[in-house]
């Protein structure tokens, strides 16, 4: 039983750590987008 | 622009809900339906999400060597793109099959790892893909990298047959092949568990795409503004 639950935790763990390392780089590009696009307007004005 | 976005988004949320879906029909099918194997009882029900993830790691594989092949022809970066991110989750396929492998052959052949050619070959087909990923990582310039990881990417492919046909080419006897011409076939509730299992790792796959993709267009959005911004200090 321990391996076959070691198997599928491990299966689990690595797709969620996938997912959230996804998610951050995703959070983290959309802030440089807004932080450049305020940037660009404020050096328009 | 926003529009295109709006429609992937949605079809991300569709596609995550049935990936969602199908992995709790795969996970009921696993545990209640498909029957116990007589000899390594519940150990090899490792075997249904080790070929699940093994079969979608050869199809993100396969969608580099595809998109790859467009992305010479056409010159569209688009397709670059798809090639690198279906290379990313090949490779995270191919982890989660290195590492389920020894487990379950922990169990049932009493070794960690063996230099078999399934085995073996598996190996060297994740080495070449985090080779493709590294070449990706060090050329900085968007076509050059698009270029060499192209013909990286349809060279590499040629590993895969390599792998699947392992076992017929150089015969091994710790991976029996189950289906197919020659095949010992199984019973049709593990087949049905198996299809199943295959399916929502397809979907899981697509799901992810869809997620790496996103990431990869915001990643060329900044890189434009930056371009944009920099036109313009020099231009004062």
């Amino acid at each position: 039983m321990s391996y076959m639950l070691a198997a599928y935790i491990v299966v689990w763990i690595g797709i969620f750590l996938y997912v959230m390392s996804i998610g951050r780089r995703q959070v983290r590009l959309q802030a440089e987008v807004r932080e450049l696009k305020e940037l660009a307007a404020r050096r328009k004005r | 622009m926003e529009e295109g976005r709006t429609v992937k988004r949605s079809a991300e949320i569709v596609v995550g809900l049935l990936a969602f879906i199908l992995m709790l029909t795969a996970g009921y099918a696993i545990f209640y339906y498909a029957p116990m194997e007589r000899v390594m009882r519940e150990v090899q029900k490792i075997f249904y999400i080790h070929v699940g993830t093994a079969w979608n790691a050869f199809l993100a594989f396969f969608l580099v060597f595809l998109a790859s092949i467009i992305y010479l022809r056409t010159r569209d970066r688009r397709w670059d793109n798809l090639a690198g991110a279906s290379a990313e989750i090949g490779v995270l396929f191919t982890t989660l099959v290195l590492v389920t492998g020894p487990i379950w052959g922990s169990s049932a052949w009493g070794t960690w790892w063996t230099w078999e050619p399934r085995l073996t070959t598996a190996l060297v087909l994740w080495l070449i893909y985090l080779g493709y990923l590294a070449i990706r990582a060090a050329v900085p310039e968007p076509q050059r990298r698009g270029m060499l990881a192209a013909v990286f990417g349809i060279i590499g492919f040629a590993d895969v047959p390599i792998v699947y046909f392992s076992i017929v080419l150089w015969g091994s006897k710790l991976h029996p092949q189950v289906i197919g011409p020659g095949g010992g076939g199984m019973d049709p509730r593990m087949l049905v568990t198996l299809i199943i299992t295959v399916f929502a790792f397809t979907a899981l796959l697509i799901y992810l795409l869809f997620k790496r993709l996103a990431v990869e267009e915001i990643t060329q959005e900044v890189a434009a503004i930056k371009d944009d911004l920099r036109s313009q200090l020099d231009a004062i």
